[in-house]
């Protein structure tokens, strides 16, 4: 094993089920102390490829390398050394937080000064310090989000695979838990989350988007966003928005619309295009809006894009 | 080890906070101990009888008497005639009547053969065959204290029986029953217990954590197990206890082959509940697989309540594997008669191949599911 090998390596993973292919093909890696996010609209094989990696499914064909290990020739190993969280957050309702530590603890062979000594962190990382007694299924959301990411990092993995991990969860406690996996990010703990918030996706160091089991792309949220340097996106505010999302698809300089609450985003073919003229153009055939402004592609915009394009 | 013993202790931990394993564990035993031990009765006792005594002289007090004394019967009325008889029949206050002849006490007094006339409510063919039998016996005790006319005596029986009923002298129905309930119950309540236990972590999502752990599937499933096999023999031992004071159970035999008789047998339903809960996805599914499986074959098909030999055939067969069935013969062995190992060896041998075969297929099909 070498310091600088990759945290994740992937090579054409690949699982069928009968002749559905759930992950057809997927190749990338993640570095150490990495935040990987893994994008994609629910059954494109997120989860699928996720359970690969923990060595929980076996793959069709291809292999997955994880922290130097081959899951397919050693899933045990494999799990000594990642901490899983899904969004189900998977504890045990009827055992107090104290109870479930103790539990993951024991699972994960952890001697019980280890169990104390983790115990105390995962209290504090938690704030859940005081209510060690209270039974799991009594905590509010939040707590047991965080719980649970406890409990899946008690035996200190290197790596944390976490399946929609926000689900369910108000902004607050997201951002708490967002805080978390950054904390963990900087003392080398690599991290792939999958999540369908894609606000949350830019807490990410890189991004891969699943369409229908393939890797449709992969890069930075930066890097991604450039898709649209040669095709600009505009904002429309109006009060009728669909009137005004008719007009601009009869235009020949519109490459395509989406319509966001009262606002409409269009996509344009050329960077030259002239907006005020544009905008005269909509006022001329009677449309009430509300200025045109050129905007920062946002990753939905670049979701939405690649998996039209896919 | 120690993580056999974190998954058991925490199993132990969940079972004592959810009230309805409580509920399958602890109170289901005890409820249908009593149910089935006080209502499942086929002994027939206080029978309503009519008496038409034309007769009305000592002898035939006498002979009223013996049904009276015979415990099996309590006098409900005395009628003067068919009509009255046939009224209390049919209400259902009479289930039968004694008809007495006149001039009974001076024909048996001169050693004539005197016919008495017994009508019993054929409603239901099992009491009617009982009560028959208890009349019959009841009317040739009477009979013997009279000697018949030289003239008119037939030869005597060459043969006569002498019964003697081995290990239920009484031949009370609670005795043969109870072992059938102690396997009805152990079956029901282990198989129930662990089929939904594993199937609740499979839809909560805690087994899925469980396998992401470095844990193997042998060490998961003693784990999960070991609690449910203590507390369903803790119960099993309890109802045994229960029985004894209740219905009078005896131990003619060893405790040591009782446990070891016992612990095969619920090895073997706790493999069948686990056997369940890889096919199940959900409680409600888990639950009614483990009812059809356990409940009625081992009311049904085990010998419990209808003996297997008068069952036909191709029905016969099936009842080879039902577990309950060698049980039931292992423990009225050991309980009723006190046989040693040696006559029920191969009952014992059949439950611990039952056990061993659905412990197999369920690890093996876990393990599948697994991976």
């Amino acid at each position: 094993m070498t310091a600088d090998h990759q945290a994740i390596s992937v090579r054409d993973l690949t699982r069928k089920f009968g002749a559905f292919v759930a992950v057809d093909g997927i190749s990338f890696s993640v570095g150490r102390g990495e935040i990987f996010g893994f994008l994609g609209a629910n059954g494109a094989g997120k989860s699928t490829a996720i359970r690969m990696m923990c060595g929980l499914l076996k793959p069709t064909s291809g292999t997955a390398v994880i922290d130097g290990v081959d899951v397919s020739l050693d899933p045990e190993q494999v799990k000594t050394r990642i901490g899983y969280m899904s969004q189900k957050f998977s504890l045990y309702e009827a055992l107090t937080v104290d109870q479930n530590i103790r539990f993951f603890g024991a699972l994960y062979g952890l001697t019980d000064e280890r169990i104390a000594t983790r115990r105390r962190f995962v209290l504090d990382m938690a704030g859940l310090a005081g209510r060690e007694q209270t039974k799991a299924r009594d905590l509010a959301g939040g707590w047991r989000q965080r719980l649970a990411l406890g409990c899946a990092i008690l035996h200190e993995p290197r790596i944390v695979f976490l399946d929609e991990p926000t689900g369910g969860v108000d902004p607050v406690s997201r951002r708490q838990f967002w805080r978390l996996i950054e904390d963990m990010s900087r003392q080398g703990v690599t991290i792939l989350v999958t999540t369908h918030y894609l606000d949350e996706a830019e807490h990410c160091h890189r991004i891969a988007i699943i369409n229908a089991g393939r890797l449709a792309t992969i890069g930075t949220s930066r890097e991604l966003k450039q898709i649209f340097t040669s095709r600009p996106i505009i904002e429309i505010h109006s009060p009728r928005p669909v009137d005004v999302m008719r007009a601009l698809e009869d235009m020949a300089e519109v490459e395509k619309t989406t319509i966001f609450g009262t606002a409409v985003h269009a996509v344009l073919r050329t960077p030259d295009v002239n907006l005020d003229t544009l905008a005269a153009r909509l006022h001329g055939s009677g449309l009430v809006i509300d200025g045109v402004d050129r905007i920062m592609p946002s990753l939905e915009d670049v979701f939405l894009d690649v998996v039209e394009h896919a | 080890m120690r993580k056999v013993l974190a998954v058991g202790r925490k199993e132990f931990r969940q079972i004592a906070r959810d009230r309805r394993s409580l509920l399958v564990l602890l109170f289901v035993p005890a409820f249908f101990l009593l149910l089935y031990g006080y209502a499942l009765n086929f002994d027939v006792q206080n029978i309503q009888l009519a008496v038409q005594d034309n007769d009305r002289t000592t002898a035939s007090r006498k002979l009223v008497g013996t049904f009276v004394n015979s415990g099996y019967f309590n006098l409900v009325a005395e009628v003067s005639g068919s009509r009255e008889y046939e009224e209390l029949i049919d209400r259902g206050e009479a289930r039968a009547v004694l008809v007495i002849p006149s001039g009974l006490q001076e024909d048996l007094l001169s050693g004539r053969r005197v016919p008495v006339q017994v009508i019993i409510n054929g409603d239901n063919s099992n009491t009617a065959t009982t009560v028959m039998g208890y009349a019959l016996r009841t009317l040739q005790s009477a009979s013997a204290q009279y000697q018949l006319q030289p003239a008119s005596r037939p030869a005597a029986p060459p043969i006569s029986i002498e019964a003697r009923v081995w290990y239920n002298p009484q031949l009370r129905s609670a005795l043969f029953l109870i072992p059938g309930l102690i396997a009805y119950i152990g079956m029901i309540s282990a198989v129930i217990s662990t089929s939904l236990s594993v199937v609740r972590e499979k839809e909560r999502g805690t087994l899925e954590q469980i396998r992401m752990a470095p844990l193997g599937t042998g060490a998961f499933i003693i784990g999960k197990t070991l609690p449910y096999f203590a507390i369903s023999l803790a119960t099993s031992v309890f109802i045994v206890l229960a029985s004894m004071a209740l219905f009078g159970l005896p131990m003619n035999g060893s405790w040591a082959l009782l446990l070891l008789a016992l612990s095969l047998y619920l090895v073997g339903a706790l493999g069948l509940g686990l056997m369940i809960s890889t096919i199940a996805d959900s409680q409600q599914i888990a639950f009614q697989i483990a009812v059809l499986v356990s409940f009625l074959p081992t009311m049904m098909l085990s010998g419990f309540v209808f003996p297997i030999a008068s069952m036909p055939a191709p029905i016969q067969a099936i009842t080879y594997v039902v577990p309950a069935r060698y049980f039931i013969v292992a423990l009225r062995a050991i309980v009723l008669k006190g046989a040693d190992l040696s006559a029920f060896w191969t009952q014992l041998a059949a439950l611990g191949l039952y056990a061993a075969v659905m412990l197999t297929i369920a690890s093996k099909r876990l393990s599948a599911q697994w991976t």
